[in-house]
């Protein structure tokens, strides 16, 4: 597959040679192949859930044959029930997206509106936290929970959850605070505007479509979290991830059966996602991309 | 809280009756918002990794809660001269660099192309991120079962129809697995990677001078030219940034290890490494010297990411 990329570069001479050319033409081909090869899994997963488990197991593949809903129905009332760990999953991820909410927003105005001094080495060290591997903390949070008979319990992963995502949170938050005009902060003071009226007016305005941003990302992340969520839970307060991998070691394998699983699973992170697409970039590189 | 930031919301107006006090209140008027943020990412993660160091020190294992005590450098002895912690040191660097730079490359491609007005070229993009979004550990199993499995997986299974429409009822069908388990591990992440990096390159090229290339064309530079000269040294901020972000990210990687091959095969890295002393060993001390050893190596590499952040985020000064 590199060696997709090579044509692109050699080929763009001939486009500018001469525009809408032929050239032109190949590539935009080339990036509609591109784009279906990558998106291709994610299809096949979808189509394959729609199959019985007979026709899923098909060499070569059958992917024409008729559709059912057999997999879903498998998944959802087959084995142990996917709807508690599913709704550990909801909670966490709501929660402490909410947690991180309430402690970014104030953290990052001081960071960017009325910033402290020395502001950057504080940004700094939420990102240095953020660089640290997690599983370098796990060992001091299970022996916790478990002396303060915390395992098992969705509540330390909604604490987890929130510090794993706050880094992220203050980062994206000030980066989009600082969008925030001068002047229009210099405006709302002169005209004597207390602080609720400039954070309802003036600052809610410009920053809401990036809290919506940073809510989504951060719901992303817990919920696809995996490690923590399989060392501290177990029965009680299993999340989805956890769920889906011990789903095929019990089991045995049954494809349809899986990727009905997988897609239910994805699903929240794929609307989330494409919710949040025009500053997925932005929040992912910390807000230092726009 | 509020109230708090309010009151400075109105001091900063007003001159202060007494300097000294006054600017005091008003300076913890303005820490005020940050500090609940910061205590919390203290408690929450510092706190932990100074237990991690502690531990690091001592004989504790949970097989043998008697034998608890001050161990010194032994668990650090132990993982410097544990084979398999060597191989996972090498199993890590090979599966970050791999993913990384795979992804950097067909990301950058990808941008390009992108970076064309053509016909679709939103849904284009829509379909590129899409792998992205899907829950890592899923993917994992996605690629494992449906897509790697020798006897009905979409590989093997395209093989078969190809060779088919030759009119060959012998088509190859490797176990991908077995044969190459890290490349099988590398490019189930490269598919979730590329589009991550395919994002940022695609934001820096949107962000290109376009007076300047336009005038380098009309003074005959052709297209190779200006992309080396001009577009890869614009990018170089994004590529350095993609690079080192995917690589934090990438180390840390434990979802696909586990569910593609559980380790096993020579794909065990240092997280899954980590996880198997701590959750099967129950070795806490080693545990602990190999975790602390894989802080210090991150902060190696964090060290050059924070660098090239921070370059990119413009120092303001202007309030």
């Amino acid at each position: 597959m590199t060696t997709l990329a090579r044509p692109a570069a050699v080929e763009e001479q001939a486009v500018n040679k001469k525009k809408d050319g032929r050239g032109g033409a190949w590539l935009s081909l080339l990036a509609w192949v591109v784009g279906i090869l990558f998106v291709l899994p994610v299809l096949w997963m979808v189509l394959t859930s729609f199959h019985s488990e007979t026709n899923a197991a098909q060499n070569p593949p059958a992917v024409f044959a008729p559709l059912t809903l057999e997999g879903y129905r498998e998944f959802f009332s087959g084995g142990a029930s996917p709807w508690p760990p599913l709704l550990n999953s909801l909670t966490a991820s709501v929660v402490s997206t909410i947690l991180v909410l309430l402690l970014a927003i104030p953290a990052a105005y001081a960071l960017s509106i009325k910033p402290v001094k020395k502001w950057s080495d504080v940004l700094f060290f939420f990102l240095s936290t953020k660089m640290l591997p997690v599983v370098a903390g796990l060992l001091p949070l299970y022996l916790f929970a478990q002396n303060a008979g915390l395992l098992d319990n969705i509540w330390l992963l909604v604490i987890f959850y929130t510090s794993m995502n706050l880094p992220i949170a203050v980062w994206m938050m000030r980066s989009f605070l600082s969008e925030v005009p001068v002047e229009m902060l210099e405006a709302a003071a002169v005209d004597g505007a207390g602080l609720v009226k400039t954070l309802r007016s003036v600052i809610a305005p410009v920053v809401m479509p990036g809290i919506a941003a940073t809510a989504l990302i951060c719901f992303i992340f817990s919920w696809n979290e995996l490690l923590f969520a399989r060392v501290l839970t177990a029965t009680v307060a299993e999340t989805a991830p956890v769920f889906l991998t011990s789903f095929v070691t019990s089991q045995g394998l049954f494809l349809a059966q899986l990727c009905a699983a997988a897609f239910v699973v994805s699903l929240p992170v794929l609307v989330a996602g494409f919710a949040a697409q025009d500053k997925l970039v932005q929040g992912l590189s910390l807000g230092s991309v726009k | 809280m509020t109230s708090v930031a309010e009151q400075s919301g109105t001091k900063t107006g007003t001159p202060p009756p007494t300097p000294g006090a006054a600017r005091r209140a008003s300076a913890w008027a303005r820490r005020a918002p940050l500090l609940p943020a910061l205590i919390f990412m203290i408690i929450v993660t510092q706190l932990p990794f100074v237990a991690t160091l502690v531990i690091s020190f001592m004989d504790w294992n949970a097989y043998y809660p008697d034998e608890r005590g001050f161990a010194g450098f032994d668990n650090f002895a132990r993982v410097f001269t544990d084979v398999n912690m060597r191989d996972a040191v090498w199993t890590t660097i090979l599966l970050t660099a791999g993913v990384v730079l795979i992804s950097v490359v067909l990301g950058l491609g990808i941008a390009l192309l992108l970076d064309r007005k053509f016909r679709g070229r939103g849904a284009v993009r829509t379909m590129m991120i899409a792998p992205f979004l899907v829950v890592p550990v899923a993917a994992a199993l996605i690629w494992k079962h449906a897509l790697y499995n020798p006897e009905y997986g979409l590989f093997n299974g395209a093989l078969t129809w190809i060779w088919g429409l030759f009119g060959s009822d012998n088509p190859p069908q490797p176990d991908w697995i077995s044969n190459a388990p890290l490349w099988s591990v590398i490019f189930a992440l490269v598919w979730q990677w590329t589009p991550f990096m395919m994002l940022i390159l695609l934001a820096g090229l949107q962000g290109r001078p376009l007076d300047v290339i336009e005038a380098a064309r009309i003074d005959g530079a052709n297209s190779w030219q200006i992309f080396r000269s001009m577009t890869l040294p614009h990018l170089r901020q994004y590529l350095e940034l993609g690079a080192l972000l995917g690589s934090i990210y990438i180390v840390q990687n434990f979802d696909a290890v586990f569910t593609i091959t559980s380790g096993g095969l020579g794909t065990a890295n240092l997280p899954y490494t980590i996880y198997q002393i701590f959750y099967q060993a129950h070795d806490y001390g080693r545990a602990s010297a190999a975790a602390v050893v894989v802080v210090i190596g991150t902060i190696i590499i964090a060290t050059f990411a924070l660098r090239t952040v921070s370059s990119l985020v413009k120092e303001e000064t202007r309030r």
